[in-house]
């Protein structure tokens, strides 16, 4: 029984890991939610393919304090994110932006599929397709088949 | 005509080619990240002066383009550049001034009296805050700012005879005259 509670509990304890120290928390709790949002949103510079809420680095840290007081001092959760993204530039947001320099990125998967859709298309038409129905064979060629039917069994 | 789809994979190949020779050339950090405050002013500051110095405050840069380098004491990197920072001030004499990133004043203070100071002015910047305005994800960084007070280059890591050589000094000649 212990054995298997325990074992829950290690399964369950990486769904719950985050970075966000206690002294950072926010004794409001929607502002707090608030912030736990946006960090979910913003890479952190030092990992790059984590999010400053998952983040251990020190830098995480101090973003994350700075969304905090930004949200204290009444900004919105866009005028938060632009605060960071102002400073670090479009590469922080994990979900980037969609805007020209981004476009091959958003378009250029589906725009892949599309082309490789028409090329299959394309492809099944103009296999030239098996003629339905054939023309039953002449007298001649009848004959012809009998005889080498004949020479076969013989 | 339906001969050119065999060169299809002629041409992947090209693009691919032209990409990898692009971005796997020689000195290119494919994690380095390009700074958002390029063509920006300089966040402003008011720092505690390193040690006894005075304090360090952006107002009192305008005027004449400088450069400022983020560093530590606990910053590995930081000492490889260090000989060449010193070069820079000793030598070609450029206004550099030093930011301490997240570091402890006595630290910073052996720091600089054991290896030389190469700074005009030192900031202590305890908390990291000047850095977190000014974009800084990992010391040493060097920004080089206009006499206008606008940033127009970020250096991330640490400085090479080979980038001083080629980007800083003609940069800063280009800005002085202008």
């Amino acid at each position: 029984m212990k054995a298997a509670l325990l074992t829950a509990l290690i399964l369950v304890a990486p769904l719950t890991a985050h970075a966000v120290e206690p002294n950072e928390r926010l004794a409001n709790p929607a502002l707090e939610a608030r912030a736990r949002n946006i960090s979910g949103e913003l890479r952190c510079l030092v990992c790059q393919n984590e999010s400053i809420d998952e983040s251990g680095a020190d830098l995480a840290h101090d973003i994350r304090i700075l969304l905090r007081e930004r949200l204290t001092a009444g900004d919105t959760d866009a005028q938060a994110i632009q605060a960071v993204v102002n400073r670090y530039g479009a590469f922080v947001l994990l979900k980037p932006p969609v805007e020209p320099a981004t476009y091959v990125l958003w378009y250029g998967p589906p725009a892949l599929v599309l082309v490789g859709l028409a090329g299959t298309f394309l492809w099944l038409r103009r296999r030239q397709p098996v003629p339905a129905d054939t023309a039953p064979l002449t007298a001649e060629e009848t004959s012809r088949l009998d005889r080498l039917m004949r020479e076969n069994d013989a | 005509m339906k001969r050119l789809i065999y060169l299809l994979p002629l041409v992947l190949f090209l693009v691919l080619a032209a990409y990898f020779a692009v971005s796997l050339r020689p000195n290119h950090d494919i994690h380095e990240l390009p700074s958002a405050m390029i063509e920006k002013p300089a966040p402003s500051f008011d720092l505690a002066g390193l040690g006894e110095t005075r304090p360090f405050a952006l107002s009192t840069l305008k005027g004449h383009p400088f450069i400022i380098n983020f560093f530590a004491s606990w910053c590995v990197p930081c000492r490889i550049e260090h000989p060449l920072l010193m070069r820079l001030a000793e030598q070609d004499h450029l206004p550099l001034y030093g930011i301490d990133y997240k570091d402890r004043p006595e630290d910073g203070t052996r720091l600089l009296a054991t290896f030389g100071d190469p700074y005009r002015q030192v900031g202590m910047d305890r908390d990291g805050r000047v850095g977190l305005d000014f974009g800084v994800y990992g010391v040493p960084e060097t920004y080089v700012v206009d006499s206008t007070g606008v940033i127009r280059r970020r250096f991330v890591g640490p400085l090479t005879a080979e980038t001083v050589d080629k980007d800083i000094l003609p940069l800063l000649k280009q800005l002085d005259q202008s």
